[in-house]
């Protein structure tokens, strides 16, 4: 079974408009707990990536605005306000200076979404009207997941209610430490059908699961439960995404892409800060997935300082002159 | 393309890395090269072409050395000898050091240059070919310091000829030249023809090192400069490259004395269960086959899959074929690299081509023009394939698939070569089995093509013998520092075959466990001092070797008995023959005709009763490799040793060869002295009375010349040692060629069985096998 692919070449935000959504299938517990991870060879796999593939020049440069295209550009801070999420939503929109993109020949390039609290999601929602970019709001109990389960459903329904096109779900983590699949798997098609017509990323936070045979399967449950993007953490946890975890991740979706013809999303968040990280992180996805992956409606960089370093790298493609923070708007 | 469209397309694009500084380099150097002799490059002499496979460029001219290049060198090398090995480990070991911080210094322009010359990316000579040589020399510089205080007994072999292959120049360079020098040898290396600019380089740089003059010598050339150095007058052989060219080495040398190690072919078995995690095995499969467009000995080209998984495991591989990026070597984004030259591309060609069994599959990428070779699967082939058993040395690679362990092992095994293997199994129970069942040097568990100077490297069967880094590979640049005297020879006594025989007893030959008649139904009579007959002894032919060696070989059991069980074995023979000790003194003294014989009993029993305590702690180690996991440096028994006795302790000597080689779990064929047979007849009997299963010791009396050739070439048999009066040390080394058995020769010297070296026996009934057992939960 396999479903059409998007058509290459376009850019789009919305995913809906482009991939048939993963509707999820019943849990097939065989195949979970057939998945395996041998976490060396992952590791010497993700170690020895950035060796391995290099984009210099224009080439760069365009890698860098796609993964601009692909950034969730969040604030997820208990000091959020309304005008500091209008001036994150106004970067969303021009996120790199309209000389440089004009120079790149990239004029209306914006960020894949903004992601915000529950609160923050009507600012964001006004604040965005117009841009086309979706706002993503993290929910169910961000980001430990530990409040009551109906609140927790209810908590996607306001989101929903309140403009979230997207929303960002966090998995209990301890259904995947005590093996409890069936669990984990009711948990997640019930976010999901809670979601509506919104899209869900399942948030695994692997820091927490403790192996990356755990993240395989916790991988392979959420998407037979429906979810359209599996991400790996939440920001706060002590690590966030790594190679490794994306790797696992990675072979997962393809593995699920394989059977059931669904393509699902990916979104590694925290510690992504660095201008190359992001082109290891793409090549990862290219190498790992296929170039119908590096697009925002099947990528997301969940990433909050990342926008920062590509501007300044752009700024030096185009003038060849090393940059400054200063130079560029903050969001 | 403007940034717009690459934005839309997401392409890699070109990353080239610059190579105007080796280029410069090259032109500094006048762009021709003569040999690196005594410390100063030779005016270039007749040179020929080194050129860049990826686009065909010339290079460099290159000097094809002369006898008088190679007798100049091996003259420096020699003179330099004495005094570098005077110099002492530590200080050997600042240079060594030295060396390894220029090379890291320059480790650019060493890269750059090797992927210029050989084609390969430079990906791999950036991050894996440059470290690891710069990491062989601070190995070294440390097994210099250590020399005097771990291995006191061990003095340098003198000069060593060394000749390298061309697909790992710098590296198989520093394999060869960090030990060497470490243990105070001088070397002559010759580079392969094809990639011979790193070497040079390395030549300079051991000038800027201010290394002694003559302790490194380059010569450069084609196979002829290789003969050249192989028929100097050098200690030490060291080879690596094809079977065929190792094979005539080993001919070429034999009998000459001087020490040999091979790192030969391989056709290394990749075996995947059906519980691995196959991604990373599929990966594991672009570092085994398609690293350095698999030309390298040790590549994974053999995949043995688990049959219940294979379709969907070719599927996938296939998949990942198709992403592999082939193209110009200097590009950063390249995954496979340019074959080393266009006759090494058509040879692969020839071999695919010729091949019209099992399912072709090339990588759909895109493939440039010019000296490259697409990622190949061959599927569905048997044993019975030709490019089963053939290296091809190239990117391909064949697979066939397995029901069971005990069948993964035997489709794994079932080869001439046994250099390296992978096995990828979730399961430690599954792993840890498989992994030393493995007849390969080298194992790697959920991995592949791992190196460390601190783990041994080196082959077993037809992949060559001798080990490359760690512990082991020093002693193939060390000799035992005590001097050995000549060894004299003992004829048997004669007398009159008339003489009326006091017959008690009928000698037989020892084979399977049971006393069997020699096939041709001959028999010596052996007499004693005053030539009065005290007995005889069969003759035995070539068809009681063949039984001989079939028994040993069916004897399995005893290599996969517990090291207790065999030390419990040992210790009863040693109580038996103690039991018996008088008669066997008695027959000791009235063969020989002199007065040792109760000594030389004793002196048995008690070397029984060493190797038996030996048996549980000949350990192997746990090395220290970089990376989360372990190395482990395991002893295993070489298999069927056939081991030709001395003549001066006819009981001492046998016992002396017969109880380190079973103590380790090997079996053996043991050939009695030749003028004092009976002692061995006689002990037979102690045997039969000590539980040793039959086939284990198997004991054949008659003349040594006669059986030397047999069991030297016998291809069923692992090893061959000579401890015998006659002169066999030439015909053995000659004959071992076949299947390049190890071999262990006196080279007409003698040993004192006295005082007996364990280790040195021990070491020569083992093969070292590195299991690399990386993990993480």
């Amino acid at each position: 079974m396999t479903t059409d692919t998007a058509t290459e070449g376009t850019v789009q935000h919305l995913p809906q408009t482009v991939e048939p959504r993963n509707p999820g299938m019943a849990l097939d517990m065989d195949w979970v707990m057939r998945a395996r991870a041998n976490r060396s060879a992952i590791e010497r796999r993700a170690a020895t990536l950035p060796g391995r593939r290099s984009v210099k020049k224009a080439h760069q440069a365009a890698w860098l605005a796609r993964a601009i295209s692909c950034i969730d550009l969040t604030t997820l801070a208990g000091d959020d306000t309304a005008g500091r999420v209008a001036r994150l939503c106004a970067k969303a929109r021009q996120p790199v200076r309209a000389d440089l993109l004009e120079a790149l020949g990239l004029d209306g390039l914006s960020v894949g979404a903004v992601c915000v609290y529950h609160d923050m999601i009507g600012p964001a929602v006004a604040a965005l009207n117009g841009s086309g970019i979706p706002v993503a709001a993290v929910s169910t109990g961000f980001p430990a997941g530990l409040s009551p389960f109906h609140l927790r459903v209810a908590e996607i329904e306001e989101s929903v209610k309140a403009g979230a096109a997207e929303i960002d779900i966090v998995i209990s983590r301890r259904l995947v430490l005590t093996g409890d699949w069936q669990a984990l798997y009711d948990e997640m098609r019930a976010f999901r059908a809670a979601c509506g017509e919104a899209h869900v990323k399942a948030i695994l936070a692997t820091g927490e699961l403790g192996t990356l045979q755990n993240v395989a399967r916790a991988s392979l449950v959420c998407m037979m439960a429906g979810a359209d993007f599996i991400k790996t953490s939440t920001g706060k946890e002590s690590v966030n995404a790594t190679l490794p975890v994306s790797l696992v991740m990675l072979r997962a979706i393809r593995d699920y892409h394989e059977r059931t013809g669904f393509r699902v999303g990916y979104k590694p968040a925290g510690g992504i800060s660095r201008a190359k990280d992001s082109l290891v992180y793409l090549a990862l996805m290219k190498e790992e997935l296929g170039d119908r992956w590096l697009r925002p409606d099947l990528f997301r960089f969940g990433a909050s300082s990342l926008l920062g370093d590509i501007e300044r790298q752009l700024e030096h493609h185009v003038t060849g002159a090393y940059s400054a923070s200063w130079r560029h708007a903050m969001g | 393309m403007t940034v717009k469209e690459i934005f839309e397309t997401m392409e890699y694009g070109p990353a080239p890395e610059a190579a105007g500084d080796a280029l410069a380099w090259i032109v500094d150097q006048g762009a021709r090269f003569g040999c690196f002799i005594d410390g100063a490059f030779t005016a270039p002499g007749e040179t020929f072409e080194t050129k860049n496979p990826a686009n065909g460029n010339v290079l460099a001219e290159i000097s094809q050395a002369t006898q008088a290049d190679v007798d100049a060198a091996v003259a420096a090398a020699r003179k330099a000898q004495a005094s570098w090995e005077k110099l002492g480990g530590a200080g050997r070991a600042r240079h060594l050091y030295a060396l390894a911080r220029l090379i890291q210094k320059h480790a650019r322009l060493f890269a750059v240059l090797e992927t210029l010359d050989n084609g390969k990316p430079i990906r791999e000579s950036r991050d894996i070919d440059v470290p690891l040589a710069a990491r062989h020399f601070y190995y070294h510089a440390g097994m210099a310091q250590l020399m005097a205080s771990e291995l006191p007994d061990r003095v340098a072999m003198g000069v060593c000829g060394q000749i390298i292959p061309w697909n790992f120049p710098l590296l198989m360079l520093s394999w060869k030249i960090a030990p060497a020098l470490a243990m105070g040898n001088t070397v002559v290396l010759k580079p392969a023809e094809w990639t011979s600019l790193t070497a040079l380089l390395f030549g300079d740089i051991c000038r800027q090192a201010g290394l002694p003059k003559g302790v490194v010598n380059i010569v450069t050339g084609d196979g002829a400069v290789g003969e050249r150095i192989v028929a100097a007058e050098v200690d030490k052989i060291a080879f690596t490259g094809s079977t065929e060219v190792g094979r005539r080495i080993r001919e070429a040398t034999a009998g000459r004395g001087i020490g040999l190690t091979l790192e030969l072919g391989g056709k290394s078995p990749y075996v995947v269960f059906e519980d691995a995690d196959l991604d990373s095995a599929i990966e594991g499969l672009v570092d085994a086959i398609w690293f350095n467009q698999g030309q390298v000995c040790c590549a994974g080209s053999r995949l043995i899959v688990q049959e219940g998984i294979a379709d969907a495991f070719h599927t996938r591989l296939k998949a990942r074929m198709d992403k592999l990026r082939v193209g110009d070597p200097l590009d950063k984004c390249i995954d496979v690299g340019a074959v080393v030259d266009p006759v090494q591309q058509a040879r692969i060609a020839a071999l695919v081509d010729g091949n019209t069994e099992g399912q072709t599959y090339r990588a759909a990428c895109a493939m440039p023009e010019g000296c490259y070779y697409p990622p190949t699967l061959i599927a569905g082939l048997s044993p019975a394939s030709h490019l089963m058993q053939e290296e091809i040395f190239g990117p391909v690679l064949v697979s066939t698939t397995f029901r069971t362990p005990s069948e993964a092992v035997a489709l794994a095994n079932n080869t001439r070569y046994g250099l390296a293997a992978s096995v990828w199994s979730e399961n430690i129970n599954v792993a840890l089995d498989i992994a030393p069942k493995l007849a390969a040097g080298v194992v790697w568990v959920n991995g592949t093509n791992m190196f460390d100077a601190a783990a041994g490297f080196g082959g077993v069967r037809e992949s060559g013998f001798g080990r490359e880094g760690g512990w082991e590979g020093l002693m193939a640049y060390t000799r035992p520092a005590a001097k050995a005297k000549a060894l004299k020879r003992i004829s048997p006594a004669t007398g009159s075959d008339a003489e009326p025989q006091p017959v008690d007893r009928t000698a037989k030959l020892y084979v399977g466990g049971k006393q069997a008649r020699p096939d041709g139904g001959y028999a010596r009579n052996v007499h004693d001092k005053k030539g009065k007959l005290i007995g005889q002894a069969p003759i035995a032919n070539r068809k009681d070797v063949r039984n001989a060696v079939e028994a040993a070989r069916a004897a399995a059991g005893w290599s996969a008995a517990t090291a207790h069980n065999r030390a419990q074995v040992i210790y009863y023979i040693g109580e038996n023959l103690a039991a018996r000790a008088d008669e066997f003194a008695t027959r000791i003294d009235r063969m020989t005709g002199a007065r040792g014989g109760k000594a030389e009993v004793e002196a048995a029993v008690d070397r029984l009763f060493t190797y038996a305590a030996w048996a549980d702690k000949f350990d192997g180690q746990v090395r220290s490799v970089p990376m989360r996991g372990v190395a482990l440096a395991m002893r295993e028994p070489c298999g069927v040793i056939g081991a030709f006795c001395p003549d001066e302790a006819p009981l001492l000597g046998l016992v002396s060869l017969m109880a380190p080689a079973i103590a380790m779990g090997n079996r053996v064929v043991l050939v009695a002295s030749e003028p004092f047979p009976l002692a061995a007849t006689d002990f037979y009997q102690v045997l039969e009375t000590s539980d040793v299963p039959g086939g284990v010791v198997n004991i054949l009396t008659g003349p040594h010349a006669e059986l030397a050739p047999v069991l030297a070439s016998h291809m069923d048999v692992e090893a061959v040692w000579s401890f015998s009066g006659a002169d066999l040390s030439g015909t053995i080394e000659r004959g071992a060629a076949g299947n390049l058995k190890r071999t262990w020769v006196n080279n007409g010297l003698a040993t004192d069985w006295d005082r007996a070296d364990a280790r040195a026996f021990l070491d020569a009934a083992t093969e070292v096998k590195t299991v690399w057992v990386p993990y993480g939960a």
